[in-house]
């Protein structure tokens, strides 16, 4: 690890003046991805601005219409909250399921989505559920918020608030792991909100996206037979050592089926 | 069986230290003025060093010393050595490359050793390291196995030709080529042993201090065998003669063979404290450990089988190419020579092998002993091979390894490559597999998964390994430059415990219970009052120190011949205090008696004699307390059966493992807990060598799995709960009735899971790892078919 300038944030606009004043400043908010990569001499921010003592990033609000979770709170906190695992149970299964309980003591969905790890999990619920990112300056619309691997809508000084979930009708997650890192290889988000079904896949490219042709075949029904005939374009798929793009294709079928076989009992 | 003797599961006596957070590794240890290493390690895996510029370095705050090659050989510090000569087909000794601790203007591999900055702080040193500026000039690299020796590949030394280490041909080749030339039928399978990154817990450590008043270096060092690390160091390397050197292996978090070696950084630790007058750390961290730990397996081979009519075994040929990596580590070249072509018979009276093995070097990093070390290359090859054989000829797994297998009225049982076996029943272990697997129902479990959309496949695995290293006299026949056996000192204090000095050392096996145990059942000695001492050749005598499942089975044996002694010195002392003749003294459950009376004095009354000897025989030596040495005759030669059961998703090609049944042969159980513990820990090593893990470099020689994001490693939930059962016999060769059990998971697990998985599958072969996608394209091409 390289020095680096500890910042502790009381609020969004103190940590947000501590980010413009900063040369190559870093918001930290689990650290899961970031201090890794700082160990690792990987990265070398001049300031690291710590979000944990930031109220307001923090909790859950559960309506009958949607599911508001702060950005900082853990995948833990998420995966424990009855209150998410009765309005959007696939979404509490999600959490509970990232890492290891190391990890989930400490990430965060904020850090998880602005991290935007192309295999990360969260980013496929985002997408899926149609969920909104509040920010320090505006909302997100999911469709817009993840733009490239490791790419966001945000801009440099912009902290992710909460993130809204609308609640859905049902909605299931089925994730291939990498069986070193546990990430997904291929996961699939299946959600039926308000009549229409939604399909998110991670791990499989370079960015979690809306796999419109599965959404097109089911044309808003939770029929996993109709996957059967899409075509998922193998060039597109990411490809390394534990799986090569052809496989990837072949698994965000498979998934994608088992998700739409979990949503719809 | 006492509660705490010979047989008893007694809790690990270790374990408090541990659970209370009181081990003592190597990086605990913090001396006054300590300072801290970190290597500059090559980021090619061929290059020229063209200059080193370290003046940036030592100018940056806090850096003491940056150290290259030149400084280590100006010292007169010698290259790291290779124990164990191969003599290759054209008479010659194997070619042995210089391996220089510190690059002599080359490097070989990724992680290769080119500079050690030392600085006040570890940060700093790190900070330093960065800024040693190396100039390369880059070469081609050489890293696949299978091509290393090709025409043309790119020369890694100049002293080994064609990247050849040794081309070693053994058995009876006109003989072999005879019998497959009138076979009923040839069976033959291509396969590969995949190399693996052992990955003990604790990574590599060494802190050296050095005491300017005595002249003495302390090397503290993650080892299984301290005085083999000093003896290296004095004779080979030159650091100081051995009488100014103590290596300690403090508490060490895993070993399975890694820590065996004597590596560069330790010797150049160990030089530079001298040097510097200052105490040195360095701890590898976790990426060190996969570039620059000696890693495991590597081997890419062709078997075949001869055989009858009735599916009997005639003959064997074996073709192997062995990836020794960049240079030879301690031992790398005995692994894929002696402890693989010697065990090529398995449990089968095949009464001809012939087997030729060519070992390479790669710019990858030393390949050496991993847990089971060239036996489970020997087991996966033949036990893959006989499940070829059997669906050949049409036959059930277990009835072709029945009819081949050595006959129980054979043993002691000369094979025809070397090893002679001590003992074994192979059809009894087979057959309680069987029954603790429930073959005979299998069928009926894999309908039911297949109407589950699933796979289910059975795989046995009958292994035999030689371990219990090893009667000397056959180790130095073989081109080792060492004696193999065991040392123990067991001392009496004047008030009556006892101290245990054994030269093994215990970082994980649990020595301290096993060989308390020992003492316990013979002197009568209560285990509370028996201390296990290794690991410090300041305190204990000298010793081989622990690999190949050896320390029961040798340096036990030694524990028992020093009680022995002491028994017979206690009659002495006895029968002068008891007034009695000697040969009317009776030795049992801690007391000396007079046979026939009721006179009796207790061992640890016999031990306050012997050192205040007031009343004391005339011309006996006072003290209690004696040494003994042992050399064993044969190695041990545990055995078993391994079934594996596993159901296959053809969909994702995903293995869940359903049943796991082991039936061992390790004779006589000291500590059933901690023996069943090593067969968990061993199978789990097995499955992740089956199931889990690959070591991969590229083509360029970087290595791609440098991290746990890549390698993986076995874990609870890849794993079932394990069925064991033993089926012992006696091995007449060892005077405790022990054999080896620390590696036979290991060696047994591959093939069984392997063959479960083939089964499942009907496919001939699957390669190790069976990831995920390997399986599933294997499901493809069987359902094509």
């Amino acid at each position: 690890m390289y020095e680096f300038n500890y910042r502790h944030a009381n609020s969004v606009p103190d940590a947000i003046a501590a980010m413009q004043a900063a040369d190559d400043g870093k918001f930290l908010a689990g650290g899961q991805t970031m201090l890794p990569t700082m160990k690792h001499r990987l990265a070398g921010p001049s300031d690291l601005i710590d979000l944990k003592g930031i109220a307001e990033l923090k909790g859950i609000n559960v309506t009958d219409q949607s599911v508001t979770i702060g950005a900082m709170t853990t995948h833990a906190e998420v995966a424990a909250s009855t209150q998410v695992q009765n309005a959007i149970p696939a979404l509490a299964r999600l959490a509970g399921n990232i890492g290891d309980p190391a990890v989930r003591n400490c990430g965060t969905l904020g850090g998880s989505i602005a991290n935007n790890d192309p295999a990360a999990d969260y980013p496929s619920a985002v997408l899926a559920l149609g969920a909104t990112v509040k920010t320090s300056q505006r909302e997100i619309p999911a469709d817009e918020f993840f733009t490239g691997m490791f790419e966001t809508a945000l801009a440099e000084d912009e902290i992710i608030v909460s993130v809204s979930f609308p609640v859905a009708e049902s909605a299931a997650y089925m994730k291939f792991e990498n069986p070193a890192s546990r990430y997904a290889i291929v996961g699939v988000f299946v959600a039926k909100t308000a009549g229409t079904v939604r399909v998110a896949v991670t791990g499989a490219t370079t960015c979690a996206h809306r796999a419109l042709r599965i959404e097109e075949a089911l044309a808003g029904e939770l029929d996993a037979e109709k996957v059967d005939a899409v075509t998922i374009p193998v060039e597109k798929m990411n490809s390394d050592i534990h799986a090569s793009a052809d496989y990837r294709a072949h698994l965000v079928i498979v998934m994608a089926k088992r998700a739409i076989a979990a949503a719809s009992s | 069986m006492t509660d705490f003797g010979i047989g008893a599961s007694v809790k690990r006596k270790e374990d408090r230290r541990f659970l209370l957070g009181k081990g003592r590794y190597t990086d605990d240890i913090q001396p006054n003025g300590l300072t801290h290493a970190v290597f500059v390690r090559s980021p090619h895996a061929h290059a020229a060093i063209k200059q080193i510029d370290s003046s940036a370095a030592l100018a940056a705050p806090g850096v003491i010393a940056v150290l290259t090659g030149d400084d280590l050989s100006a010292d007169g510090i010698g290259p790291l050595i290779c124990g164990v000569t191969v003599t290759s087909d054209d008479g010659e000794p194997h070619k042995a490359p210089a391996h220089p601790a510190l690059a002599q203007g080359k490097v070989n591999y990724v992680g290769d050793h080119v500079a050690i900055v030392v600085a006040e702080t570890y940060a700093q040193a790190r900070d330093g390291a960065e800024l040693v500026m190396v100039d390369y000039e880059v070469l081609p690299a050489v890293t696949d196995t299978a091509t290393a020796a090709n025409p043309g590949q790119q020369q890694i030394h100049e002293v080994a030709p064609d990247n050849v280490c040794f081309n070693w041909p053994f058995g009876d080749k006109e003989g072999v080529e005879a019998a497959f030339a009138s076979a009923h039928k040839v069976s033959s399978l291509d396969l590969v042993n995949n190399r693996m990154v052992t990955n003990a817990m604790e990574p590599r450590a060494a802190l050296g201090e050095y005491n300017a008043g005595t002249e003495e270096i302390t090397l503290h060092v993650t080892t299984q065998n301290p005085h083999v690390h000093r003896l290296v160091m004095s004779a080979f390397n030159q650091l100081a003669p051995e009488h100014k050197l103590r290596v300690v292996g403090p508490d060490v978090g895993g070993g399975f063979g890694v820590k065996i070696f004597v590596y560069a950084e330790e010797l150049v630790v160990g030089w530079a404290c001298r040097k510097l007058n200052r105490p040195i750390k360095w701890t590898a961290e976790r990426t060190e450990a996969f570039l620059a730990d000696a890693h495991g397996r590597d081997h890419v081979s062709k078997a075949e089988m001869a055989m009858d009519e009735n599916g009997r075994f005639l003959a064997m040929r074996v073709h192997t190419r062995a990836n020794l990596g960049a240079y030879l580590s301690t031992f790398g070249t005995m692994v894929p020579s002696y402890l693989y072509a010697f065990l090529l018979a398995g449990q089968y009276a095949t009464p001809l092998i012939y087997s030729e093995v060519k070992a390479v070097f790669t710019n990858t990093a030393p390949v050496d002993a991993c847990r089971g070390a060239g036996r489970p290359e020997a087991t996966f090859l033949v036990e893959r091979l006989v499940d070829v054989c059997a669906a050949d000829m049409g036959m059930d797994p277990a009835e072709i390894r029945r009819i081949n297998f050595i006959p129980v009225d054979a043993f002691p049982y000369q094979t025809p490559v070397v090893q002679c076996y001590d003992s074994g029943d192979y059809n009894a272990a087979l057959n309680k597999a069987l029954e603790l697997a429930g073959y005979a129902d299998f069928p009926a479990r894999a309908e039911a998964a297949a109407v589950r959309g699933k796979c289910r496949g059975i795989g046995i695995s009958s292994y035999v390994e030689a371990c219990g290293m090893a009667p000397s006299a056959a180790v130095g026949q073989l081109g080792g430059g060492v004696g193999l056996w065991e040392s123990a000192q067991v001392r009496f204090n004047p008030t009556g415990n006892v101290q245990v000095f054994t030269g093994t050392h215990s970082h994980g096996q649990g020595h301290e219970t096993t060989f308390a145990q020992l003492v316990c059942d013979q002197l009568g000695v209560p285990i509370d009052n028996i201390e296990v001492i290794h690991g410090d050749t300041a305190k204990t005598q000298f010793g081989m120190g622990t690999y190949g499942s050896r320390s029961l089975a040798v340096g036990g044996v030694a524990i028992a011949k020093a009680c022995d002694k002491l028994i017979a010195k206690g009659k002495k002392i006895a029968a002068h205090a008891l007034e009695a003749a000697e040969g009317d003294i009776e030795f049992a459950d801690g007391s000396f008696s007079v046979a026939g009376t009721d006179k009796a004095m207790g061992i640890g009354e016999v031990a306050f004699n012997a050192y205040v000897p007031h009343s004391y025989p005339e011309r006996l030596e006072p003290g209690f307390d004696e040494n003994a040495f042992f050399d064993p005759t044969n190695f041990s030669f545990p055995a078993g059966t391994h079934i594996c059961e596993v159901e296959v998703d053809p969909e994702t090609g995903e293995v869940d493992i359903i049943k796991y049944s082991a039936v061992d042969d390790f004779g006589r159980l000291i500590n059933p807990m901690i023996v069943a513990g090593q067969v968990h820990g061993g199978i789990a090593h097995g499955v992740g060598q089956a199931l889990l893990e690959a070591c991969r470099y590229d083509s360029d020689g970087q290595l791609i799995t440098a991290s746990y994001m890549d390698y993986t490693m076995p874990r609870a939930d890849n794993l079932p709960s394990f069925d064991l059962d033993y089926a012992p016999t006696h091995p007449p060769d060892n005077p405790l009735g022990v054999k080896g059990c620390g590696e036979a998971g290991a060696i047994g697990a591959p093939p069984a899971v392997i063959n479960a998985i083939a089964n499942a599958l009907d496919v001939k072969h699957i390669e190790m790892p069976a990831t995920p996608e390997t399986v599933w394209r294997a499901a493809q091409t069987a359902a094509r078919a």
